[in-house]
């Protein structure tokens, strides 16, 4: 019999019955909640008379609804408000944890989860949210339910789930210069397409996959699902472990030197078969840009805009048509030539400490392009913008124009007031690209926070690497 | 929820790969703390010209001419027939209720993103996946006859077309199982209350630190 792969152990040690067909009951260790998706499945809770059945398992946190600017006044859009106060009543009322919009801790939930050590390897974490993907990176099987699921683990601390086939996507040798974990998921994206891992759940694997940061993992894994993968997994290692090491709720005492051990086997073992396995290297891969309105419509830096008449699939054809119309784009022109109008430097895939940095050095010295009306940055939560703070970074960035706000979710999907206004372009470190994304009629091009900065001071696309040095 | 037999309806065609669930339901509309009311915001940007609000009066809004959903013959569809990767993107359920408000009962496509077609099974809604050249032929045929419908029954796990046409496909036994029989899945869960609590005491003596109380 061959090993196991990661995936098994995490799944296998979370079942609690198993039904002839396959269906299961499976644990849920850690329940992630935002104001979004919980409203109708605490209403549902209520209505059925029934009570969170573990409520310690439960952080929440307001994060796709809360402005970005002085909150001092609270928010202004009284349905915003209002879905932002009914989680505030929520928690309250069953006596869950919430960091609410005024705590220094609240922030983007896939943030904060790993920040506290509210996430864990081997443990299993939902949220009504489908990046959840992002706590993968931790070797926790994660995954983003909608809000009748948020209900049933309320209620029973479980879900009825199948499991999932398994995809190892192994990237050896190292990235060029200038290359990061955005990059790479782009890539991978690029290759196997947006539905290319439906129905799996994937490992990230490979030298390159252990030489990145576990702020980088948490990158790679958040846009799991962009590749339709419900979950992303990397194994655990040392970086895992020092990173949750004296982390509010990760394990301390005899209990981390215990948990260490009990760590160290969330690994596939070397024997374990994967259903499908992808080898992609490490040293092909160029800092990308999405051209379209889909994370897989996506070209190198030196690339040309793509023409749809080289698809041979019709309905490939007409998508990328359809998708060039929308973004105002035409066929052959270098990405490198295309101008934005905005700059959004943030979310739960580039708002970590580390995004910070490698944004704040390329643009240092700079100043935003005139062509460019707003370059914002959105740290990711109230602690990663406190750190961010005592670096000098909002210094670095508020004096080459661009602006420094509070944490949330913000332009990624535009639910609370900062958004595109129709036909303007931005370049985005968020992770989707969907038409009317981040404001009706607004144009998305998905990129690293390296690029996002460089593209606010160039005032287009360009890679970092040719921008004058004036730091 | 309500049981789920059979379908027999206008077939509303949304000939596209990738449909996401940002276009099934734009964001304005999530900030609804309420199940319902979701059905007149559908597709709300491809549907109408201007910028849609919550709770704005729909009557005197733009309607998009050129969008499928605003042509008469498909008024009442209960069928949505698309390509691949329909419901791709973000977790929200209210991407179901849109669909679910709106009389959609049936979904038909060559593939659906995971999060979205679990979704739709807890609101009564039953997505249906058909190969690539079944679902070739269903637009082909939908474009030249008007009032096109076809009957889905889930028992039998068929769906039939006007002149008799019979595809099969498949559904998991337990899904099916709750979706004719319109049950409540928390209520079968904790049916099994009992083995979820010897289950949690087990699983706390070999990892206690996962039950460290958020505090």
């Amino acid at each position: 019999m061959s090993g196991k792969t990661l995936y098994d152990k995490l799944w296998d040690s979370h079942v609690v019955r198993e039904e002839d067909d396959g269906t299961s009951l499976i644990y849920i260790d850690r329940h992630l909640i935002h104001e979004v998706t919980s409203p109708q499945a605490f209403a549902g809770l209520k209505e059925a008379g029934r009570v969170p059945h573990r409520v310690g398992a439960n952080l929440a946190v307001a994060d796709h609804n809360v402005p970005t600017t002085d909150r001092s006044e609270g928010i202004s859009d009284p349905v915003s408000r209002l879905q932002v106060t009914t989680l505030d009543q929520n928690c309250k009322e069953f006596g869950i944890t919430e960091y609410d919009m005024n705590d220094p801790r609240q922030g983007i939930v896939h943030v904060i989860g790993p920040e506290q050590g509210a996430t864990l390897p081997g443990m299993t974490i939902v949220c009504g949210d489908s990046h959840t993907t992002t706590h993968g990176a931790f070797g926790a099987l994660s995954f983003g339910i909608g809000t009748s699921e948020v209900e049933h683990v309320l209620a029973t601390q479980c879900l009825v789930s199948r499991k999932m086939r398994s995809m190892r996507i192994t990237i050896e040798g190292e990235l060029r210069t200038g290359v990061g974990a955005k990059d790479l998921i782009l890539a991978i994206i690029g290759e196997i397409g947006t539905s290319g891992g439906t129905g799996y759940a994937i490992e990230f694997a490979g030298s390159v996959v252990r030489e990145l940061s576990m702020e980088a993992r948490m990158t790679l894994c958040n846009m799991t699902i962009e590749a339709g993968a419900r979950c992303g997994i990397v194994a655990v290692d040392r970086s895992t472990i020092g990173y949750l090491k004296n982390r509010t709720y990760a394990p301390k005492g005899k209990e981390w030197i215990k948990a260490q051990e009990l760590w160290s086997d969330y690994v596939s073992d070397k024997d374990a078969v994967f259903d499908q396995e992808i080898r992609l290297d490490g040293k092909t891969i160029s800092p990308q840009v999405t051209w379209g309105t889909s994370p897989e419509m996506v070209i190198p830096i030196d690339g040309e805009i793509p023409d749809p008449q080289s698809q041979s699939d019709e309905t490939r054809r007409e998508g990328w048509a359809r998708a060039l119309e929308y973004m105002g784009l035409e066929s052959g022109t270098p990405i490198s030539e295309v101008k934005v109008d905005k700059v959004f430097i943030g979310s739960c895939t580039n708002g970590r400490i580390e995004d910070l940095r490698v944004a704040a050095q390329v643009a240092r010295g700079h100043r935003v392009a005139s062509n460019v009306s707003l370059a914002m940055v959105v740290p990711g939560s109230g602690l990663v913008k406190r750190q961010a703070e005592a670096e000098g970074l909002d210094a670095v960035f508020t004096r080459a124009g661009f602006e420094w706000r509070e944490p949330g979710c913000s332009m990624c999907l535009a639910m609370n007031a900062d958004r595109l206004e129709i036909g303007e372009r931005c370049a985005s470190t968020s992770n989707r690209n969907f038409e009317g994304r981040q404001g009706r009629g607004g144009r998305t091009h998905l990129v690293s926070p390296a690029l996002a900065a460089a593209a606010a001071v160039a005032g287009h696309f360009i890679d970092p690497a040719d921008l004058e040095d004036k730091s | 929820m309500e049981p789920f037999r059979t379908v027999k309806g206008i077939v509303l065609p949304i000939d596209r790969s990738n449909v996401d669930t940002d276009a099934i339901i734009p964001k304005q509309y999530l900030k609804s703390v309420a199940r319902s009311g979701f059905g007149a915001n559908l597709f709300d940007e491809w549907r109408y010209l201007d910028q849609g609000e919550p709770g704005q009066e729909h009557s005197n809004r733009s309607i998009n001419p050129n969008f499928v959903l605003n042509e008469k013959r498909y008024t009442g569809a209960e069928v949505l027939l698309a390509r691949k990767n329909f419901g791709c993107g973000s977790s929200r359920e209210h991407a179901v209720w849109a669909l679910h408000d709106y009389g959609v009962k049936v979904i038909i496509a060559s593939s659906f993103a995971d999060i979205f077609f679990n979704n739709c099974f807890k609101n009564g809604l039953l997505p249906l996946a058909l190969p690539d050249d079944v679902i070739d032929t269903l637009f082909g045929a939908i474009k030249n006859e008007p009032g096109y419908m076809l009957e889905v029954d889930l028992e039998s796990q068929s769906v039939v077309t006007p002149d008799g046409t019979q595809y099969s496909f498949d559904v998991e036994s337990f899904k099916k199982y709750c979706l004719v029989n319109g049950l409540d899945e928390i209520d079968l869960t904790l049916q099994h209350k009992k083995e979820i609590s010897e289950f949690e005491a087990l699983h706390k003596r070999k990892m206690p630190w996962l039950f460290t109380d958020i505090s």
